[in-house]
């Protein structure tokens, strides 16, 4: 039995260790030589903002093309230049389009981009609103009943008890 | 007003449907060139075949003109050669050759074995006139007009389909235009 549940547990850890070794990413290793973790980290985030133009679902950190590895140097080169992250994403936008951010910029053309999903929602809102209006007013008509209606329900009220008694007699009356 | 509203979601669902379809059709790969309406980069580069001639952005300027990038690491610049030699010697236009990112030795032998279409190919051994231009990929090629303004980029082989579609049209509406202006310019003299 002891061996039986340490054969197990040994199994247990083989697997873990097995799919830990595949949670590596597969990204570029490249050696970038940081003057501070400020720029190291800025670098990280450039990278990461910006899509490779040729491989368009990946961005810069994650893509192995030759033109991310490009322009990837060309990041780290300017930030040693000491050049502002608005101006290197400012030098990638003049080169190769408004499509290398993934964050797309406040524009004419992407108004529906950007204020399309509140606009959606709050549209949705309203309907919702109009729909639960419409009907509590439908409730409220039926609620209120005029004034024959009310004669009538006190009547049918106050002949309730005796009802089961006239019942035949009313029938009769009624013919 | 009730019935009415009970066709909205009909409606968005039909908008939705015309949008995601138009999108079936559209090539993801088709990128607006930033550059298209700019003036083409400045740069200072060798050419080709001789490393000790420097050319610069006045040296292409001027007329209307062709700059096809490519490289001997470019399977498909070997498919395009042919017909770009073709291409020049039917249509007479002025084509020059951007070398991006390649080994100079290398390069030249290409030059030697497939023929050379262009006026003159500018060594771009860093990429760092490609990088100026947008260039991701090889081939691409650009069209600049008589005003040195980029007016074209297209990314892919250039056969005689290719060119017939997307230069062919373009390059005739540059002639006219160079050709209106020189007759302005006359005018006015």
């Amino acid at each position: 039995m002891i061996n039986a549940t340490n054969l197990k547990a040994f199994t247990i850890a083989l697997m873990t260790y097995w799919v830990l070794s595949f949670s590596a990413t597969a990204s570029p290793v490249e050696t970038f030589k940081f003057k501070d973790d400020v720029t190291k980290v800025r670098f990280q985030t450039l990278t990461k903002e910006l899509r490779c133009p040729k491989c368009q679902n990946q961005d810069l950190a994650d893509s192995n093309a030759p033109i991310a590895a490009d322009l990837r140097k060309q990041i780290y080169a300017q930030l040693n230049q000491g050049k502002s992250d608005k101006e290197i994403v400012d030098y990638m936008v003049d080169r190769y389009g408004e499509f290398v951010l993934y964050r797309p910029r406040v524009s004419s053309l992407t108004y529906v981009l950007w204020f399309g999903p509140a606009a959606i929602l709050l549209f949705g809102a309203i309907i919702v609103v109009v729909i639960l209006r419409t009907r509590t007013n439908r409730e409220e008509d039926n609620a209120e009943l005029s004034n024959e209606q009310q004669e009538k329900l006190k009547q049918l009220l106050n002949t309730t008890p005796n009802a089961s008694t006239h019942s035949s007699n009313e029938k009769e009356n009624n013919h | 007003m009730n019935k009415a509203i009970r066709f909205i979601p009909l409606v968005l669902v039909i908008i939705l449907g015309v949008v995601l379809y138009r999108g079936l059709s559209l090539n993801p790969q088709e990128m607006p060139s930033a550059l298209v309406g700019k003036p083409m980069p400045d740069f200072k580069l060798t050419t080709l075949l001789d490393e000790n001639k420097v050319v610069t952005k006045a040296d292409l300027t001027g007329d209307i003109v062709l700059i096809n990038v490519w490289a001997t690491w470019c399977v498909y610049c070997k498919y395009e050669f042919p017909d770009l030699i073709d291409i020049v010697k039917k249509e007479g236009i002025t084509l020059y050759g951007i070398n991006s990112k390649d080994e100079r030795p290398m390069a030249k032998q290409w030059i030697e074995k497939l023929g050379n279409p262009y006026i003159f190919s500018i060594f771009d051994e860093e990429g760092s006139l490609g990088l100026d231009m947008g260039v991701y990929g090889a081939p691409e090629t650009f069209v600049v007009d008589h005003h040195g303004i980029i007016r074209k980029r297209f990314a892919g082989v250039i056969n005689p389909e290719t060119w017939r579609i997307e230069f062919k049209p373009l390059l005739s509406q540059l002639k006219e235009e160079f050709k209106q202006e020189r007759l302005a310019k006359k005018g006015k003299a």
